[in-house]
């Protein structure tokens, strides 16, 4: 193989570009998704040289009119990348800034049903985010502050507006705060456990996205499906693989005149 | 379309509002319908009637009733045109598609029913439905909870008259629907202050049923491998039925048959070989309407079948035409509308095997439920039907959404990614 070819996924917070060369990963950059992402990817491409681009996210549209051959949904690239990461993977949860979504991964890298939140905001990362920043800590301060609660206050809204009213009322009348952030991760992972009830869970399941790095999340949610998941080391480039890895099978393809 | 603001004063509608609806409405069917390729050339005509509903249609109403007609306002389609028509009524659906009027009927109905409802509630209290001023009463049903409270509240306000639709369809129900049939038939009468003769009723039995066989055909060429129309298109053609003159409409689908037929002969097709073949199943899209079908035809696929109420629940199934008295006529309608498979029916078997027959006979690649947001009726039995559908090996896909935009980006997704899969 003479030129990797590249997978990026343009998501609602954050940009991945993975570049592919012989089946390997030869690199991966992640940034924040700005107000200007063709600008954005257009600065991160300048210095690769790549025969074929796949893109997906919800960006994938627009990177189609600007970089991509070819775009496929954040579905089918991240069933794709959890394949080639953990062969034995049949179902992946994969939380990212804006959407979680529960893939059935077929054997041969496919998917068959999935499953994905509604519209807002309520049981992503976004949620997370927001309300670290009303609890004062920052991403990774957040769950680890969780991780030290005896126990959690309940969190009645996944609104995350309603959500943050709940968490300040709860705070002004005296709650531990890490009662309060252990009580958050829960609502989370109560609904991603709620949203993975809808598929059906049969082998290794893999946890995919900014949110698989949170390691109270992933516990919970453990505790609830009363199994272990496969965290790859590099939960966020998981769609960004598996763009890459389509991205080379079409070249692949291409090449034998097909 | 100036001449026209003189009569939506005289309606005493909020005339800049109702530009603003216009504007609005207009802007989204240029996008969403206009803008398509490779359009049946008769289609014009549809066009037209969508875009004269709120001119040239309200002032033939209008015309109507100076001669001593009268107009009456529906909502399902339960409500048999049939009877009204023998009466010289021409009824009208007057249900809204629009999330423009969505926030005037947020000021005072909940915010959690239907976008249907609130869209079309919302018309009439900000002043901008020019059919509430034009009809002489307005008939609702018992198709949800929602609808039988909202017509309380209507019937405070307006003339109105509701129709009680069974829940079951045991033989009990039936004759409770009959009765139903023959009390709208009477309220019709006084409303008009004529009786019912078997002679009108049966030609317009005859009339609604060429209506039904039209729309049939024109469904019959989506069955096709190559798809002469694309299926927004389709729901154009159905909105249009709701809204315009029995008679002429037929006319005019008669001829788009024949121009569908031409297209079948040259193989002119809104698809090519990769295209997927996608049924929509559950709630109506009315009109003002076509974010469903735009999304999903914009994603490499034709919706080629409606197993909605804008599609083969207005259609299928005949009244049986016969020559014998009022009474007869009236219970071979009930008959015929008892037949139609709504969720508000306990237990709905019907509508499954329905489904499932129509996936065939249209060889549907897959099935998109869509889902009006609060529409509990069909939002719980897409279990039913999900389960069916994975029974035979179909694959299916449950959307839940509003009339607003903001989901589109994430129902893309989910529609690109069904796609791929079938």
């Amino acid at each position: 193989m003479s030129e990797p070819v590249l997978g990026i996924d343009l998501g609602s917070r954050t940009t991945k570009i993975l570049a592919l060369r012989g089946g390997q990963v030869e690199s991966f950059q992640i940034f924040d998704t700005d107000h200007d992402p063709v600008a954005r990817v257009r600065d991160a491409l300048k210095d690769l040289t790549f025969s074929a681009v796949v893109a997906t996210g919800y960006g994938r549209h627009l990177l189609k009119a600007h970089f991509a051959d070819g775009v496929v949904t954040e579905i089918k690239a991240c069933a794709r990348g959890a394949k080639y990461l953990c062969p034995e993977c049949a179902t992946v949860i994969d939380v990212g800034g804006q959407d979680s979504k529960v893939i059935e991964v077929t054997s041969d890298g496919g998917f068959a049903n999935f499953e994905m939140n509604d519209r807002c905001a309520a049981g992503t990362g976004k949620f997370l985010e927001v309300m670290a920043s009303t609890l004062g800590y920052d991403i990774e301060g957040f769950w680890r502050a969780a991780l030290e609660a005896e126990s959690p206050v309940a969190i009645s809204s996944m609104c995350t507006v309603f959500a943050e009213s709940e968490v300040v009322s709860l705070i002004t009348s005296g709650a531990d705060v890490k009662s309060v952030a252990l009580g958050l991760h829960q609502a989370i992972a109560d609904r991603l456990y709620a949203l993975a009830c809808r598929v059906e869970l049969k082998g290794e399941v893999l946890l995919a996205g900014g949110v698989a790095k949170n390691n109270c999340v992933r516990q919970l949610l453990e505790k609830r499906l009363q199994r272990r998941m496969v965290v790859p080391d590099n939960p966020q480039m998981v769609s960004a693989l598996g763009a890459a890895l389509i991205a080379n099978e079409n070249a692949l393809a291409r090449g034998t005149g097909r | 379309m100036s001449d026209y603001r003189e009569m939506w004063s005289r309606l005493s509608l909020d005339v800049e509002l109702h530009q603003q609806l216009l504007d609005s409405m207009g802007r989204k069917f240029g996008e969403q319908v206009l803008r398509q390729q490779n359009r049946p050339q008769r289609l014009r005509y549809f066009d037209d009637v969508i875009r004269g509903a709120h001119t040239a249609r309200v002032q033939e109403l209008i015309d109507h009733r100076n001669a001593g007609g009268k107009v009456i306002g529906t909502f399902c389609i339960y409500v048999p045109d049939e009877i009204a028509l023998a009466l010289g009524v021409t009824p009208v659906a007057l249900c809204g598609g629009t999330p423009f009027s969505i926030p005037y009927a947020e000021r005072t109905l909940p915010r959690d029913i239907c976008p249907l409802i609130k869209s079309t509630l919302g018309l009439a209290f900000s002043k901008t439905c020019p059919y509430a001023p034009v009809k002489d009463m307005a008939v609702g049903e018992t198709t949800c909870d929602a609808k039988k409270k909202t017509w309380d509240f209507l019937g405070k306000v307006a003339n109105f008259h509701v129709m009680e639709v069974p829940q079951k369809k045991q033989a009990t129900d039936a004759a409770l629907w009959q009765a139903e049939v023959v009390a709208f038939a009477q309220r019709l009468e006084q409303l008009t202050s004529r009786a019912l003769e078997a002679e009108e009723l049966s030609k317009a039995i005859r009339l609604v049923n060429r209506k039904r066989k039209a729309l049939a055909r024109l469904y019959s060429y989506r069955k096709s491998e190559q798809p002469p129309i694309s299926g927004t298109d389709a729901l154009v053609v159905m909105q249009a039925a709701l809204n315009d003159d029995a008679a002429r409409f037929c006319g005019k689908l008669e001829g788009l048959n024949e121009e569908l037929e031409e297209r079948l002969t040259r193989g002119i097709s809104v698809a090519d070989g990769r295209s997927r073949r996608v049924m929509i199943a559950g709630c109506p899209s009315v009109m003002g309407n076509w974010k469903m079908h735009h999304l999903i035809e914009t994603s490499g696929a034709v919706v080629v079948c409606d197993e909605t109420c804008t599609g083969t629940r207005y259609f299928e199934d005949l009244v049986a035409e016969q020559d014998g008295s009022v009474e007869q006529q009236l219970r071979a309608i009930a008959e015929r509308y008892m037949k139609i498979d709504c969720a508000c029916f306990s237990p709905n078997e019907e509508r499954i095997e329905n489904i499932l027959r129509l996936a065939k006979e249209y060889r549907v690649h897959g099935v998109v439920q869509y889902v009006l947001q609060y529409c509990h009726g069909y939002n719980v039995e897409a279990l039913n039907v999900a389960r069916a559908l994975k029974e035979e090996g179909i694959p299916g896909l449950k959307i839940e959404t509003d009339y607003s935009e903001e989901d589109t980006g994430q129902l893309r997704t989910r529609i690109e990614a069904f796609l791929e899969r079938t």
